[in-house]
């Protein structure tokens, strides 16, 4: 076994970083997970299904402080990758870790927001609105998670001075979790058109 | 490592994200429809090409990356627009209200 790494880390046939090639091809599946689910959305709001006032009862200043929170992680993992390209290796451990903890702040938030709807009686089944939410708020948790557990394992690396091109890989893997988020603020906590 | 190219000034771009969030949360509470589709959602489409460009460098990767999310994204409009005209039509004669009419939960379970 290579003790160097993966083979792709060491070559392109498309002039595109191989690692980097395959992060978008992922980025690029994951549309049809969360447009396809977002596009449902809309299917049902547009043919007038019961459920969909019920936005009104989600708090939209928790979704816009989560929205900031992303957004906000989302330049600190830019800066983490623009630090390990100048080889600040310890200036992009830090930004790595601060993006982090905006993951975490994001999760809290959905966390109490989560318990105060479950605790008030409104679950996945309430109607197709709360299954919507839920699914939706839930599958981008899961991504979040996922998110921060990589990028976790990658600051370890980023530390030894290794692998530094994987920070721009989970970098794109955060803005696409970031722009999801973008686009379930507005449907999920605003929309009353 | 990424090919070289100058980072754009990343604070500068956060600012103005975080101003388009400001008016798309402000924009729906005047409730006049038309403001809030233009706020909550064509921001979000302008925020959503920002991150795209200046965070992600799409501006600055080869254009088969550009060629494959445009796939992707015109696919999804074909499976929307393929089946909506169906899921959305409320008559005919094979045409169940399968939210209103339990029956149709019945004949699954």
């Amino acid at each position: 076994m290579s003790l160097q790494g993966p083979i792709a880390t060491h070559r392109m046939r498309t002039g595109i970083p191989t690692g980097r090639l395959a992060v978008w091809w992922v980025l690029a599946s994951e549309i049809f997970i969360f447009g396809g689910l977002i596009m449902c959305f809309l299917l049902f709001k547009f043919n007038n299904a019961p459920g969909f006032e019920d936005a009104d009862m989600t708090s939209t200043a928790a979704g816009a402080f989560n929205t900031f929170v992303l957004l906000t992680s989302s330049l600190s993992i830019v800066l983490a990758h623009a630090a390990a390209e100048k080889g600040d290796i310890q200036a992009s451990f830090r930004y790595i870790w601060f993006t982090i903890g905006g993951g975490l702040v994001f999760l809290l938030v959905k966390t109490y927001e989560y318990s105060s709807k479950i605790y008030g009686g409104i679950t996945l089944t309430e109607n197709v609105f709360w299954s919507f939410y839920f699914t939706a708020t839930g599958l981008h948790a899961l991504h979040v998670i996922g998110g921060m557990v990589i990028m976790g394992m990658i600051s370890f690396d980023v530390r030894k001075n290794h692998n530094l091109q994987r920070v721009e890989l989970i970098g794109l893997y955060w803005h696409f979790v970031d722009i999801v988020w973008i686009f379930l603020f507005p449907i999920l906590y605003i929309a009353n058109f | 490592m990424s090919e070289a190219h100058a980072h754009p000034n990343y604070i500068k771009i956060w600012f103005w994200l975080l101003i388009l969030l400001a008016i798309s949360v402000a924009g729906p509470m005047l409730e006049i429809p038309w403001v809030t589709v233009v706020t909550a959602f064509g921001i979000a489409a302008v925020k959503t090409f920002m991150v795209a460009a200046k965070f992600m460098h799409l501006q600055f990767e080869k254009k088969i990356i550009w060629y494959l999310l445009i796939i992707c994204v015109t696919f999804l409009g074909v499976f929307y627009f393929g089946v909506a005209a169906d899921i959305m039509n409320s008559s005919g004669q094979q045409w169940k209200d399968c939210i209103a009419d339990n029956t149709c939960i019945e004949q699954r379970l």
